[in-house]
């Protein structure tokens, strides 16, 4: 813990969209940054959410509230606006110790970048597939990151930093109807910074963009020569060991990405008329 | 001596009666308001006791009549004692009365006491094994008192030491009977009893009338309660309900969560409410305790949470959510005490203030509400079962005579065999029928039942839209929960319709000759009754109908008709899953197994995924629906 002061956590919640339904509901990774929050003794759980306010959206922000946080701080945004000037703002404003986020929105440009971003412009560090919070001291975190097959790597993290969450981390508690409906929604207007977001209004717009639900990516058929069960169970059970992968260190940029860019053509993920 | 005395203490007990009466009610008014017609009430008590509540003792022979000589008695006797000794009227037709009343008494207050010389199980033990000898002190006391005053004996018979024995007799028996019944003895459940029965929050009950549906929480008023917390968070006549319970453990022994040892007593639940009300602990309770919980560790008071967010609180949450909501205990309580309120008002805290929603609790409501149904499939994915059927949708038909309600179990494989008898039944009777396709959305029931009463409004608000754009006559579900929650509980969320379970209405499609079957030639055959469709819709015949009309001479089980022992679907019960020492599905099963049955009929999908869950060898479950479809066929192929 934070000796002189309680650690302040900023949870950036956004409206998500059921996969199936497309109703608007709480994010599933945002409600699990929350609930990593709310789980956490002794700090400040600041919640903040920038967009529209409308009914459907009012409900699914509710639903973060029904998970015991008391107050929710809306940064209101037009529909389509970039939010990045107003969290940027408002988390200046707030000043936490840390942020905690989704790695990815479940609907609208949904591009993952918005952590990074984020980062970037407030200058802190940022760390992805966030799993667990394990210590918190002052100026420091020391925080697991999600790898694959259930691989943990502990990180430790200078504070203030942006955290984004696994969707390995632990699920978000139950939404009670009470709490939220009794919660509030702290409206706050950022004038100055909404000019800015309005400005970049609306890059998918302007590219006339379609959206339409996401498909699954495909996966790579693994290719299994077994002769008796137990050897398709152990195929099946095998780590997908990666074979024939390099280790490139010390490369110069363009070496590295004409190695990446080689690889992607054998691959046929890339047509080798496009590359050059 | 005595002429002094008696009255003295006749008025003193009269008196502390009294005080302690006002105390009582005034704890019973820490509890909400509660409308009801106070005066209405009390002129109806006396049938609403003789009539409706001896309807239901009288399942017991011996415990009614001993039930009517001694409370008969005892009510009698008390009038003339406070006449004839309270009063000193020197009357020997009073003086005769109370002869006669005492020896009455007397009688009764014997056979209390040979029940209780090796009392059953369910019974509870302590204070109440006090009674009977109380009611003979009181009895016999007053009866010796009265001879000198009938005549029979000379005034002064007797020396000192028979006038005090006499004395302590009286003594003992208004202690019990006056003081004891305002006080907290067992005999509050006649003063609580003869008051809660006057202002049942279900009035409907009586006059064999039937009230199950649940009561909507206002959930538009932001200060109303939701749900539970607290004693004083029931309405104050519930209070008074539970005030009445006579430990007769009925309810225990018909209770199926009880029988697998799950953590619930209802009859032990209701007495944690009275320990609630009252405050203390349950120390001093002695029945059957709940099935692997110490008694004399949980306390509470009308102001603290009955579900501790700490510690122990008055009762533990697994209790509340071992319940099937299968209203055996309501169905067998003398006092009509309403176990299942209780325990859905007390979830509804849990679920609506809390989220605390045990196991897959919090999984299925979160699908109800992103996608209308339990399992969360794709809503638009409810027809495809019948990809093949052309089944008129109402969406293009607009009118019909029957819609047809689907339920959930158009989702699930086992139970679209019998939605597909079904339609084939509809047709053969050439029946006008339509669905409403992708447009259903789950009835609301599971959701009620869990607690979560806004998303229960939710479904059921949508659904009443929906089923007002389109005009039908009647709906006909084989789905008994739906069904429940069509008929009785979306009427106050102004749904009012005609509602039938499929048996109902194929039976009367039957009666007007429009289905014919052939003669089952199988083995034998048992049927198992759904609460949702027997206790909470008091539908028996229509089924057993329909089986005979098939030629199917149905083996009952001993518990059978309004005593049908609950699958274990109901209430949420499989989505909380609290653990016990067996479960309830094969406790039915066995029940099954002793008919020697071949088959057992349902009329419910949530019973025959249940009972198809229990290992095999079993007997093999079918639907009514599917084994007329198959007599249909052959008097199809034969004629
Ligand atoms: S609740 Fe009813 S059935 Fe159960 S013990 Fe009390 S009086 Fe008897
Ligand atoms: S409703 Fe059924 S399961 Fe629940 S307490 Fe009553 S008897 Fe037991």
């Amino acid at each position: 813990m934070l000796p002189d002061s309680t650690a302040r956590i900023a949870v950036l919640l956004s409206v998500g969209q059921h996969p199936l339904t497309a109703r608007p509901r709480r994010a599933d990774q945002d409600a699990r940054a929350l609930e990593l929050a709310l789980q956490l003794p002794g700090v400040e759980v600041l919640p903040v959410h920038a967009g529209e306010l409308n009914d459907q959206n009012e409900t699914a922000l509710r639903s973060y509230l029904g998970m015991g946080a008391s107050a929710l701080k809306l940064l209101p945004a037009a529909e389509g606006e970039d939010v990045l000037p107003l969290l940027q703002q408002g988390l200046r404003d707030l000043q936490p110790d840390l942020v905690l986020c989704g790695k990815r929105a479940e609907h609208g440009e949904s591009s993952g970048l918005m952590p990074y971003l984020l980062a970037q412009s407030l200058g802190w560090p940022v760390i992805s597939g966030l799993v667990e919070i394990e210590r918190l001291e002052a100026g420091h975190a020391t925080v697991l990151q999600a790898l694959p097959r259930g691989q943990r790597r502990r990180l430790r993290v200078t504070l203030p930093a942006v955290l984004a969450m696994d969707d390995a981390a632990p699920a978000a508690r139950q939404s009670a109807f009470g709490p939220a409906r009794r919660g509030v929604l702290e409206v706050e207007q950022m004038v100055a910074v909404a000019e800015q977001g309005l400005a970049n209004l609306n890059n998918l717009s302007v590219l006339n963009w379609q959206f339409q639900p996401a498909r699954k990516r495909p996966k790579r058929l693994k290719i299994i020569k077994a002769t008796s069960a137990r050897d398709r169970f152990k195929a099946a059970a095998a780590k997908a060991e990666s074979s024939g992968g390099q280790v490139l260190q010390g490369l110069t940029p363009d070496a590295a990405a004409e190695t990446i860019l080689k690889m992607l053509r054998e691959e046929g993920v890339m047509n080798s008329t496009h590359g050059d | 001596m005595l002429n002094l005395v008696l009255p003295l203490l006749i008025g003193v007990a009269l008196l502390l009666a009294v005080i302690g009466a006002v105390r009582r009610i005034r704890l019973w008014r820490n509890g909400r308001p509660s409308p009801v017609a106070l005066m209405a009430g009390l002129a109806a008590m006396p049938r609403r006791y003789l009539v409706d509540l001896h309807h239901v003792v009288g399942r017991d022979k011996y415990i009614s009549n001993t039930h009517v000589a001694t409370a008969g008695g005892f009510v009698l006797a008390a009038v003339l004692a406070i006449l004839v000794h309270g009063l000193q009227l020197d009357s020997r037709i009073l003086a005769w009365g109370l002869l006669l009343a005492t020896a009455v008494m007397f009688c009764g207050a014997v056979f209390v006491a040979r029940r209780r010389i090796d009392p059953p199980a369910r019974l509870s033990k302590g204070p109440w094994m006090r009674l009977p000898k109380s009611l003979l002190a009181f009895a016999s006391g007053f009866f010796l008192l009265t001879l000198p005053v009938a005549g029979l004996v000379p005034a002064q018979l007797g020396g000192m030491l028979v006038g005090l024995l006499l004395l302590a007799l009286v003594i003992w028996g208004l202690g019990e009977l006056f003081f004891g019944m305002t006080w907290g003895g067992p005999m509050k459940h006649a003063f609580a009893g003869a008051l809660h029965l006057a202002f049942h929050r279900r009035p409907e009950r009586f006059g064999g009338g039937r009230s199950t549906g649940l009561k909507p929480l206002n959930l538009d008023d932001s200060n109303a309660p939701l749900g539970v917390e607290k004693p004083a968070d029931f309405t104050w006549n519930q209070l008074l309900g539970f005030d009445a319970c006579v430990q007769c453990g009925r309810c225990e022994a018909m209770c199926p969560a009880f029988a697998a040892g799950q953590p619930l007593n209802p009859k032990k639940l209701i007495q944690d409410m009275v320990v609630g009300l009252a405050g203390g602990n349950d120390a001093a309770y002695a029945g059957s305790p709940y099935p692997g919980k110490a008694v004399g560790e949980h306390q509470g008071n009308p102001f603290s949470a009955i579900i501790a967010r700490e510690g122990q609180g008055l009762v533990d949450a697994e209790t509340l959510w071992s319940c099937t909501t299968c209203r055996a205990c309501v169905e067998e309580c003398p006092m009509m005490i309403e176990h299942v309120d209780a325990i859905v008002d007390m979830r509804r805290h849990l679920t609506l203030e809390r989220g605390q929603t045990p196991n897959k609790g919090a999984e299925v409501i979160e699908n109800l509400i992103a996608t209308d149904n339990p399992n969360g499939f794709d809503p638009q994915s409810r027809m495809h079962w019948a990809a093949d059927l052309a089944l008129p949708v109402l969406a293009e038909v607009k009118r019909t005579d029957v819609l047809l309600w689907l339920g959930d179990g158009a989702f699930d494989m086992r139970n679209q065999r019998s939605l597909r008898a079904l339609v084939k039944l509809l047709r053969a009777a050439n029946v006008d029928f339509a669905v409403l396709g992708n447009e259903e959305r789950d009835s609301g029931d599971v959701a009620r039942r869990l607690g979560d009463e806004a998303t229960f409004q939710s479904l059921a608000k949508r659904n009443i839209a929906t089923l007002d754009q389109y005009s039908f006559r009647s709906i006909v579900t084989c789905d008994p929960h739906s069904f429940h929650v069509l008929k009785n509980e979306y009427g106050d969320l102004g749904g009012q319709y005609v509602v039938y379970h499929h048996t109902t209405y194929l039976n009367q499609l039957r009666q007007v000759g429009k289905l014919q079957f052939s003669q089952y030639k199988g083995g034998r055959v048992t049927y198992h009754d759904p609460c949702y469709l027997g206790r909470y819709n008091g539908e028996y015949q229509a089924p057993r109908d329909l089986l005979a009309a098939a030629g199917v001479t149905v083996v009952e089980m001993e518990r059978s008709g309004f005593r049908s022992r609950c699958c274990g679907g109901g209430g949420g019960a499989p989505i909380t899953d609290i653990p016990g020492q067996q479960r309830i599905p094969d406790m039915r099963m066995a029940d099954i197994r002793e008919t020697g049955a071949d088959l057992v009929a349902v009329g419910c999908p949530q019973c025959t995924a249940m009972l198809e869950g229990v290992v095999e060898p079993r007997a093999e479950v079918l639907d009514i629906a599917e084994i007329l479809a198959n007599a249909l066929q052959e008097s199809e192929v034969h004629s």
